[in-house]
């Protein structure tokens, strides 16, 4: 049943796939060249001096006890961005697609924080959290928590992860909850029928049927993760306290952009390049065998 | 793999507020946000009016790291400002880059401008000047670290209300505060600045070899002296003991001062003009703490703030406009009213002359003592200042090895020796990048 529209002309296909690929080149792969090329140079802030040092950035780095540990953290924060934003907006998705009424404002209202900045969301939750002055601080201090993630690691690591996951929570839900209108509502009535309370439905017709949705969204909270909080963590914990929170691309930034330090950030870029392609090989290669299209 | 992208957009930008006027224009890029910003402007705005051969055109490009970025961007794009406002951590790396910036001093005498480097306050000099004493940038708002009490809480717990004058005596008082129920007793701002870089001076000590690096790039960091060993030992046992509330590498202690919260605290000389603005504290200005077992002390304090580089490859013409606003910027009246307006020090001599004759200081009691802490003796190779390659990176090492103690995760000995062999790790690439 596959509809094939062929082009005759020997030139017209390239020349409508040009601007994406002049886009691609220009924007993706263009600067994705510079940094390996930057990554095996030695360079001062304003590129006067340029010597060619081969793999010693990276020796340096993979050196560097610190370095290494930034890959456990990184690891850390992106599972549980990953899972505890897939899991809350999954649930959200859930509950919105059965609301009847007033079903159009809620989710408008679910899909807002969307559009706010990480770096504004940093400073938003930075002084809900913040010791001392902070509103959720004072709450939590009723309760007898000591909150004080200037000084805490954990509760640092805890701040950025809210943050980050807020943030995302909304892009989650928008496509859970297209999932989960396409799921046909036969199936689902049949389940109904043969007995099955709506806990059991979700998790033998509703889950598995979302599968593909879920797997996408796992590669896109990763990637996010990685590479789209460096704003909320130079907003509040700036890596700290010591390198609680100090995830790669943090590093890549600090180093870069603040520090002027670019043989090293181009390094850990192309570090960071190789981790998310392997990263996507490997999600492809396994995680997807288990999604059900 | 955005570095790039930054780097044109950057460029960009730059590229477009030149733009071509009968008058020769002068482009300054500051990070100097909100009131600081309006009393910048209102320098540009003085001497724009004065004459009518050159105009400062000001362009605000964000904090100092993302201005010097900016900077370095448009440089590498050909499309650098005239003049720059650097951070003071950023003067090595500025200081280095012998093509792409023009120091003041060549500037003044191709221009033919008088120009007196005697003529400023040697502490903040000496912080922008080369081995030789030639000045290389010219400083434009210095301050220094102070220490802040607010006598309200002195008084409440029964303390005579005046800033202790050692450490000694600050815990004496920390602890009676504490038994009366304070709970924030002591806090501070740039814990790096104040408690490795000023303590250093203060004490007398060196921060590194070399003359705190200004003689040379193959300096290595001392911050693992038994004198740091010792003072960081004191404050992580205050923090266990309640009598220290760590609040973060910026001045955030500065807002947990001005609201009433902490009853102490050692911050920036700019905080006062928040701190006034609060208005919750009966705020009484002192001069850092020191141990009084260690010889010498109190030395001086170092400056924190910003200096004014010219950035090369711009016409004589062009020049001669700088070397002209710059003479402007340091004339005494118009760095009293700076100093009156932003809190921060007057850079030369006879401006504090000046203000100290208009009576300011008799009126606001305070406001004279980051001068005269920072002259407080003739400044020594310890306390002239420092410069480290890539200090950004260094400040940030020893920052996250000192929060490391204070939530008592590591012993002070050994998070210093850390703090020394990471920093030197970053001098040591430092010194390979602009052999």
């Amino acid at each position: 049943m596959e509809k094939r529209v062929v082009f005759r002309s020997a030139w017209l296909p390239y020349a409508l796939v040009a601007p994406q690929i002049a886009i691609t080149v220009v924007f993706f792969f263009w600067p994705a060249a510079q940094a390996v090329w930057y990554s095996f140079q030695l360079q001062d802030a304003f590129g006067l001096k340029t010597q060619f040092v081969g793999l010693q950035n990276f020796a340096a780095l993979f050196k560097d006890g610190n370095y290494l540990d930034s890959f456990r953290v990184t690891a850390v924060f992106s599972a549980l961005v990953a899972f505890i934003g897939i899991a809350i907006s999954l649930l959200l998705a859930a509950m919105a697609d059965r609301v009847l009424r007033g079903a159009l404002a809620y989710k408008t209202l679910l899909v807002w924080p969307y559009a706010v900045a990480p770096a504004v969301a940093g400073v938003l939750w930075a002084f809900l959290f913040a010791p001392s002055i902070g509103i959720v601080t004072y709450v939590l201090k009723g309760f007898g928590v000591d909150w004080n993630w200037i000084l805490d690691g954990d509760q640092a690591m805890l701040l950025i992860v809210i943050a980050s996951v807020w943030k995302q929570i909304s892009y989650n839900f928008l496509f859970f909850l297209a999932g989960l209108q396409s799921i046909p509502r036969s199936l689902i009535e049949a389940a109904a029928i043969d007995g099955a309370g709506p806990t059991r439905r979700f998790w033998t017709v509703v889950f598995p049927l979302l599968s593909p949705t879920t797997f996408f969204l796992l590669v896109v909270n990763v990637v996010y993760a990685f590479f789209d909080t460096f704003g909320v963590i130079d907003a509040t914990t700036q890596g700290g306290p010591a390198q609680a929170t100090q995830i790669l691309v943090y590093k890549v930034y600090h180093d870069g952009v603040k520090a002027a330090d670019l043989g090293s950030s181009s390094a850990q870029s192309v570090i960071l390049m190789f981790i998310v392609i392997a990263l996507t090989v490997v999600q492809f290669r396994f995680i997807e065998r288990k999604v059900q299209y | 793999m955005r570095i790039k992208l930054l780097v044109a957009a950057l460029a960009s930008a730059g590229l477009f507020t030149t733009g071509a006027q009968a008058q020769t224009e002068i482009q300054w890029w500051h990070s100097m946000g909100g009131a600081l910003g309006e009393a910048l402007n209102g320098l540009a705005n003085q001497f724009n009016a004065e004459q009518k051969d050159y105009k400062i055109v000001t362009s605000f490009k964000g904090s100092y790291p993302e201005s010097m970025t900016a900077a370095i961007a448009a440089f590498r794009a050909g499309q650098a400002p005239h003049l720059l406002q650097v951070f003071e951590v950023g003067t090595a790396t500025m200081m280095a880059a012998k093509g792409a910036i023009k120091p003041v001093y060549v500037l003044m005498k191709e221009a033919g401008e008088p120009f007196d480097p005697k003529a400023y306050l040697p502490t903040v000099t000496g912080y922008y000047s080369d081995a030789r004493g030639n000045m290389l940038s010219l400083p434009f708002n210095s301050s220094t670290a102070l220490f802040y009490i607010d006598r309200n809480k002195f008084k409440q717990a029964g303390v005579p209300p005046v800033p202790p004058k050692t450490w000694k005596e600050l815990i004496a008082v920390a602890e009676k505060l504490k038994a009366a129920g304070q709970s924030c007793v002591y806090t501070t701002g740039w814990p790096s600045w104040v408690h490795v870089e000023n303590f250093s001076a203060w004490h007398n000590v060196p921060i590194g070899t070399k003359q705190n690096g200004m003689a040379g790039l193959d300096t290595v960091f001392t911050v693992n002296s038994p004198t740091h060993v010792k003072h960081i030992a004191m404050l992580a046992d205050m923090a266990k003991k309640g009598l220290f509330t760590y609040a973060g590498r910026r001045n955030e202690a500065d807002t947990r001062f001005a609201v009433g919260e902490c009853a102490m605290a050692t911050i920036s000389a700019g905080a006062l003009g928040n701190i006034i603005k609060a208005g919750k504290t009966d705020w009484e200005i002192g001069f850092l703490p020191y141990h009084d077992d260690v010889k010498g002390a109190p030395q001086n304090s170092v400056i924190g703030g910003a200096s004014l580089w010219v950035m090369s490859g711009r016409k004589a013409e062009e020049y001669k406009g700088v070397a002209k606003f710059m003479s402007f910027l340091s004339r005494p009246q118009v760095q009293m009213e700076w100093h009156i307006k932003t809190g921060y020090v007057p850079i030369t001599q006879a401006a504090f002359e000046v203000t100290k004759k208009s009576g300011f200081y008799g009126k606001n009691p305070g406001r004279d003592m980051a001068v005269r802490q920072l002259t407080n003796k003739t400044p020594t190779a310890n306390s002239k200042g420092l410069r480290f390659g890539n200090f950004v990176q260094g400040r940030t090492v020893i920052e996250e090895e000192l929060e490391a103690v204070f939530a008592g995760k590591k012993e002070v000995k050994a998070a210093l020796d850390e703090a020394v062999r990471r920093g030197n790790e970053i001098l040591r690439q430092f010194e390979a990048a602009n052999k």
